[in-house]
């Protein structure tokens, strides 16, 4: 636009404003509710000028007389430029592009009009100084609004865009705080602001304010204050505080890597500890170990689409169904194949090979090769947010604990229930269990049993992480036996510790080595450990090891 | 020659005179039968029989260390692949600015990733002694390095069968890593031609499944020879009694690596010639499934024969492809119901059936 046209308008349309606003003043005596009316009127024909002063004047008309709402909706379609006039008459619309088709509303009454042209529409533009200003009365009457949550958000809006204009008003919004985490990131805002400020102790007051805060917004604000900051004492106090930002912030990641190599590691002990009673304590290789898990989580599918309104219940209905399933598929396996090869372990290891074929190819005709999702419960996701850079995920924390519980259990009934302790007698000596009248046919059986039903449980655990396919076993199988072996076979406590331990391990390498990397340092690692130490970590005690 | 096949004399002859009969009766099929004559072998067909006797060759030398040794390896198709990969890379490299992206010297996979040059890993490659060299030299090295370590520490039985899988499965998730430059996913593929000639003629078929029956049949002698030997008779003692055997004085741990290595190495070229026949090599070859799958092959054909499991190769691999074809679904029922049937009804597989029937009779 040229200059002169530019006057041209300020001539035509500017003049009568002064008498206007007089006009309005004298009118807000008289009828309350009439000026402001009027005044909202006026703001928003100032808004279709092209000088920015006029605008601004325009806000604040709209600031004093708009109803909460209207405001807020004009400011935001403001900001969002979306707010246009129409070139013939003036009037000020809202467009919302819907596909190829502009469907335009009038601010003033909020009927929908026939849709027009673009060409026909003029943006209202703004400058960065307008926007900010817009910016700060959105955010002060956020910021004052009753609930607490919105209040929060335009709190944390702040800190993500600081705006030195409201410094001033967010010191007097935190006297009347009430609620404790608005409270805080309005104090982390605030600190934000004057940082900016030119006096010394107020930035060093500013500085105590951030202290500990792990936002990262306030750590980006701190490298740029030290780089930009004169006065020696306070850019060295600013640089202490960005120190300990620093050290809290490794120290969560460090403790997110282990809670990640925690749930990881769960997993995997969930995944073994059925092994490790059919490897460990009756010696017996079970490669179809991992299609007993993927019956389990089968099982938890078919529980799900029997009862569809009620998933959670149906999960923990699942539980014990799982172990019923995969535990009998145990003991018919055990009872029809694997009672003829006790003694011969590479043919053992065959025969349960064929049998997981066979149980992988009998999934894949029933309920066909696709991946089956089963739904997780409501209450197990989402995560529990320690603080802005560390929170845990429920599902995982859910994975954790349940491991803890399935272990425990397990370790109370080989160690306090009599079917325990016949099966640690079998495996010890089986001739004198024999001999004192332990039926060891039958606890074979059982046990076998009782390592499958669990690998079953962890079935329907591993139904919460993964998708449920006829694969799902076969992905496990070698991680469980590699867990088994290295935490010294025929020990509960070593499967646990050492499939935590892998499970952290992994997540350790995995940010600089990746995935599938990790997983590969792990396996190489775990077959030069077994060489060098084949008993596994806590090996057996006897004559054996 | 004689002494060489001094023990199982009579069978070792037959089985050596179908070997040949068959690897000049099959490319005189196809080449000189017309198509139209009942007796022609198309080339697909003729193909299929070279594949099944790398398989054979496979076999051969997973029973070495299974039937003779009592290592039941499960990562022998670990040694398969890498001799597959060592041919494929020589291929690739033969296919030079025929590509898709017409590179002469990178293969058409590294030009997609945006490699400026040739992996070190990839240089020589251009060479088919080198090739060939690599194919045999790369499966060794690995499996004396493994097994260096795994025998000298004395890790036996499942144990070792179990790491043994774990070593085929991590090569199996390396090789899937684009990164590690064999082509990832997709592994190498596209093959032109081989020494010049090229893939798809019938006449390079022809030589290339000549060339399998001769590697077959030069297995099947380098094994009965090592199992005729002193050397044998040590391996098999190892196999029946390892303690003894080593209070006796013998190093079982030299034995077990040395056997295991030439095995490794027949396995390697087993699978260069493999692959120009099926014109793919990617990293599924590495799953532990194939691995298995060989151990079937030795077992339903009968352990420590040497030519049973050449015969369980062909047999278990001609059902695979028919059922493949014929009924998908049932491939792995059946495959799953020999696994626990000859485990549980025939330990010493078919040759065994034969060999009782005879002697009862």
């Amino acid at each position: 636009m040229t200059f002169a046209s530019l006057s041209y308008i300020r001539t035509t349309f500017f003049l009568p404003v002064p008498a206007i606003i007089a006009f309005v003043f004298f009118a807000a005596i008289a009828t309350g509710t009439e000026t402001t009316t009027v005044e909202f009127e006026e703001g928003l024909s100032l808004l279709t000028q092209n000088d920015f002063d006029q605008k601004e004047r325009g806000i604040d008309k709209i600031d004093i007389s708009a109803d909460p709402m209207k405001k807020k909706e004009i400011f935001t379609a403001l900001l969002s430029d979306q707010l246009f006039y129409i070139k013939k008459d003036k009037t000020l619309v809202f467009v919302e592009e819907d596909e190829s088709v502009y469907r335009i509303t009038s601010v003033l009454s909020g009927i929908e009009l026939t849709a027009l042209k673009k060409r026909k529409l003029t943006k209202i533009s703004l400058n960065n100084t307008l926007r900010q200003k817009i910016n700060s009365i959105l955010a002060r009457q956020n910021l004052s609004h009753q609930d607490p949550q919105v209040r929060l958000a335009a709190a944390n809006k702040l800190l993500e865009e600081p705006n030195p204009s409201i410094v001033s008003l967010l010191a007097s919004r935190l006297t009347d705080e009430k609620d404790a985490k608005v409270k805080k990131t309005l104090s982390l805002a605030l600190g934000l602001g004057q940082l900016k400020d030119d006096a010394p102790d107020k930035r060093l007051n500013a500085l105590t304010n951030l202290k500990g805060s792990l936002n990262p917004s306030v750590r980006n604000a701190l490298v740029k204050f030290i780089h930009e900051e004169q006065d020696e004492t306070i850019k060295k106090k600013a640089e202490q505080v960005l120190r300990d930002i620093d050290s809290m912030v490794s120290f969560f990641g460090f403790a997110e890597t282990l809670f990640f190599g925690l749930s990881m590691g769960s997993v995997l002990v969930l995944a073994a500890i059925g092994l490790a009673i059919t490897f460990g304590v009756i010696g017996v290789i079970n490669m179809a170990h991992g299609e007993l898990i993927m019956i389990g989580a089968y099982t938890t599918y078919v529980i799900q689409q029997l009862m569809p309104e009620s998933i959670g219940l149906s999960l923990f209905l699942a539980i014990p169904a799982a172990f019923i399933v995969s535990g009998l598929t145990g003991i018919v396996i055990e009872r029809s194949v694997i009672r003829f090869l006790y003694g011969r372990p590479l043919e053992t290891l065959l025969a349960t090979y064929g049998l997981s074929l066979v149980l992988q190819q009998a999934v894949r005709s029933i309920f066909s090769p696709l991946n089956r999702t089963v739904i997780t419960p409501d209450w197990m996701s989402g995560s529990l947010a320690i603080n802005s850079i560390f929170s845990i995920t429920i599902n995982r924390l859910s994975i954790v604990i349940f491991c803890g519980v399935v272990f425990a259990a397990l370790f109370l009934i080989m160690k306090k229930t009599s079917i325990g302790l016949q099966v640690r007698a079998v495996s010890q000596n089986r001739a004198m269990a024999r001999a004192m009248g332990v039926r060891a046919s039958r606890v074979d059986a059982l046990t076998f049993g009782l390592g499958s039903g669990i690998a079953g449980i962890a079935g329907v655990a591993l139904s919460q992480l993964t998708n449920v396919g006829p694969n799902l076993g076969q992905a496990y199988i070698i991680d469980s036996f590699m867990v088994v072996v290295f935490g010294g076979v025929g020990n509960l406590w070593g499967t646990m510790l050492g499939g935590l331990s892998l499970g952290i391990a992994n997540k350790f390498i995995e940010p600089w080595a990746g995935a599938v990397l990790a997983k590969i340092i792990i396996l190489v690692f775990i077959i030069l450990f077994i060489q060098r130490r084949p008993q596994g970590l806590f090996p057996q005690k006897g004559r054996v090891a | 020659m004689v002494s060489i096949l001094m023990n199982n004399k009579r069978a070792s002859i037959i089985f050596l005179a179908c070997l040949g009969f068959a690897t000049v009766l099959v490319p005189i099929l196809n080449l000189l039968v017309g198509p139209d004559n009942a007796f022609h072998i198309p080339t697909y067909t003729m193909s299929m029989l070279g594949k099944y006797l790398t398989y054979a060759l496979l076999a051969v030398a997973v029973d070495l260390v299974w039937g003779y040794l009592g290592i039941l390896s499960l990562g022998h198709g670990a040694f398969f692949a890498l001799g597959g990969y060592a041919m494929g890379m020589y291929l690739m490299r033969q296919i030079g600015d025929r590509g898709v992206y017409g590179n002469p010297i990178l293969p058409d996979f590294m030009v997609f990733l945006n490699w400026q040059e040739l992996p070190w890993f990839w240089h020589g490659f251009q060479w088919f002694w080198f090739a060939i060299l690599m194919a045999v030299l790369v499966p060794t090295l690995l499996s004396i390095f493994f097994g260096w370590f795994a025998f000298r520490s004395r890790v036996t039985g499942v144990y070792l069968s179990i790491i043994t899988q774990a070593l085929t499965f991590s090569l199996l998730l390396a090789f899937f890593r684009n990164e590690m430059g064999f082509g990832g996913n997709n592994g190498l593929t596209d093959f032109k031609d081989i020494l010049g000639f090229s893939l798809q003629s019938d006449y390079t078929r022809a030589s290339l499944f000549i060339a399998s029956g001769i590697a077959l049949a030069f297995g099947y002698l380098c094994c009965q020879y090592i199992v005729n030997s002193k050397l044998g008779r040590v391996c098999t003692a190892i196999r029946d009694s390892e303690s003894r055997v080593q209070f006796i004085g013998y190093r079982i741990e030299n034995f077990k690596l040395w056997v295991f290595a030439f095995s490794a190495a027949l396995a390697g070229i087993a699978g260069a010639l493999y692959v120009p026949q099926v014109g793919i090599i990617n990293p599924s070859e590495f799953s532990p499934l194939n691995s298995i799958e060989i151990v079937v092959w030795v077992a339903v054909g009968g352990r420590a024969t040497i030519y049973g499991p050449v015969i369980g190769a062909l047999l278990v691999n001609y059902a695979k492809s028919f059922l493949t074809a014929a009924m998908p679904e049932s491939w792995l029922f059946v495959l799953g119901a020999i696994f626990i049937v000859v485990t549980l009804f025939l330990p010493h597989g078919i040759t065994g059936l034969l060999k009782s029937k005879k002697e009862s009779q």
